[in-house]
Order: structure tokens, then C-alpha cells, then sequence
């Protein structure tokens, strides 16, 4: 069986946001597909050594509410301080209880799996990022690298 | 339930960890041995019939029972 090829594109920092480039990548590898993800933007935070992503309600109608807040709070409250805080503690509980994994412990697995994981070079550069706050085992890397992969990939997903 | 060589079990765990754990427990094993799955994810008995399909190891059985399901997969 030849080896399929998955490309990922992560270019978002939120906890929400942060699952799906690590689920599927970790999937993908154990299905045996070849898989790279480049982080881009504000996915360069998933690299981070110290994960503080957190999830807002604010300007996202579909996020389900806990005790159904949402009936009885005017969307302007979503922006209270405090609010996001209260949010993300929420919803990592709710992962647990259901069993859902932690990112760290997707992101070791994708790394086990031999997942390549590149961060974006420009985006270090204009944020002025410092490498020390990485994990290890990343390559640091711009567009053409990208195209290098998804050129030769069956499947390409922006997230 | 036929017998097998080894015992994963998966409860409790939600997607994609089931498969994950599974791949990384099939992999020291050798061809044609056995690995029993429990789960509780409902999700997994859609993913393991897919698990199988791609990776070509054989699902030999997969069933419900007590609330929790049994998948046996044969390595390839």
C-alpha cells in the first residue's frame, strides 16, 4: 500500500481551534499517512512549550453555554472581564470528564508518530517569537517548504 | 469471544485516542496475533471498521456487550 500524504495548515490560536490540526494529524498517522502541519499566525502558539490557549464565547453564537447562560446572558456580557477565563477553565473540565485528551498530550503523540510539525519562519520573525519558548523536534521553515509537501499530498486542509 | 494475544482497554476514552492507543499497542505485536479492544466510545465501532479498512489489519469481530464495545483486530 503506498503511503498517503495529509498537509495541514494551522493558523489559529484558541483551545477550540487548537484540536482539530492535532486530531486529525494524529489520526492520519496512525492510519499510516505520511502527515506535516505548518503553523502559521496565531497556530504558532500550539507549539508553545507552555500551552496557554484559552476559548472566548465572545462573537461565537455556536458555542453551546453551560446551565444554559446563553438564555438568560445578552451577548455584550460575553465580553466581561473574567469571562474567558471562566470559559476555558469550563470547558478543559468538560474534557476531561469525557475523555477527550489534552493538547500536550495529542501534540506528544502527533511528535511520536513522527508527525513534522514546521513552524512559520516569518511569523517567528514578525512577532518577534523567541525559539526558547518551542518545544523541541520543530523545523522552522516558509511558504516554498510548505509546497514542497502539499504539492505531493492526496489531501490539504487550512484550519 | 475467539481468543487473542494481547488486551487493550479504552474505556473512557474519546476520539481519536482509542485508535491512537490502539495503533501503538498493535505495533510490537507480531502478524497474525490478536489485540482485544474495549471501548466506550460509540464513535469507535465506525472508527475501527475504518481503522481496519487502511491500515489492512483485520477487524475479526466487533460487538457490543454490558454497555461497552469489544473489537478484535488481527495484525496484518
Amino acid at each position: 500500500m503506498q503511503e498517503k500524504k495529509l498537509a495541514i495548515i494551522a493558523t489559529k490560536g484558541s483551545l477550540d481551534w487548537a484540536y482539530p490540526p492535532f486530531i486529525l494529524a494524529s489520526t492520519a498517522s496512525a492510519l499510516g499517512y505520511e502527515t506535516e502541519i505548518f503553523f502559521t499566525f496565531y497556530g504558532l502558539q500550539l507549539l508553545k512549550k507552555q500551552l496557554a490557549l484559552e476559548v472566548t464565547p465572545l462573537g461565537n453564537p455556536g458555542m453551546p453555554m453551560p446551565m444554559s447562560m446563553d438564555k438568560w446572558f445578552p451577548v455584550m456580557l460575553t465580553a466581561l472581564p473574567g469571562m474567558q477565563g471562566m470559559m476555558t477553565s469550563m470547558m478543559k473540565k468538560k474534557m476531561a470528564s469525557k475523555g477527550v485528551a489534552s493538547l500536550e498530550e495529542l501534540r506528544e503523540l502527533c511528535q511520536e508518530a513522527e508527525v513534522r510539525l514546521i513552524a512559520c519562519q516569518m511569523t517567528v520573525d514578525l512577532f518577534d517569537m523567541p525559539t526558547s519558548e518551542f518545544i523541541d523536534g520543530i523545523e522552522y521553515a516558509g511558504a516554498a517548504r510548505f509546497f514542497e509537501f502539499a504539492g505531493e499530498s492526496d489531501i490539504c486542509l487550512y484550519i | 469471544m475467539a481468543d487473542f494475544d494481547s488486551e487493550l482497554d479504552a474505556s473512557g476514552l474519546n476520539c481519536p485516542l482509542p485508535i491512537l492507543r490502539a495503533k501503538k499497542t498493535l505495533a510490537p505485536m507480531e502478524v497474525g496475533q490478536v489485540l482485544h479492544i474495549i471501548a466506550t466510545d460509540p464513535g469507535s465501532v465506525k472508527d475501527f471498521e475504518a481503522f481496519a479498512k487502511q491500515t489492512g489489519n483485520e477487524l475479526m469481530e466487533s460487538k457490543e456487550e454490558g454497555g461497552k464495545f469489544h473489537f478484535l483486530i488481527k495484525k496484518a
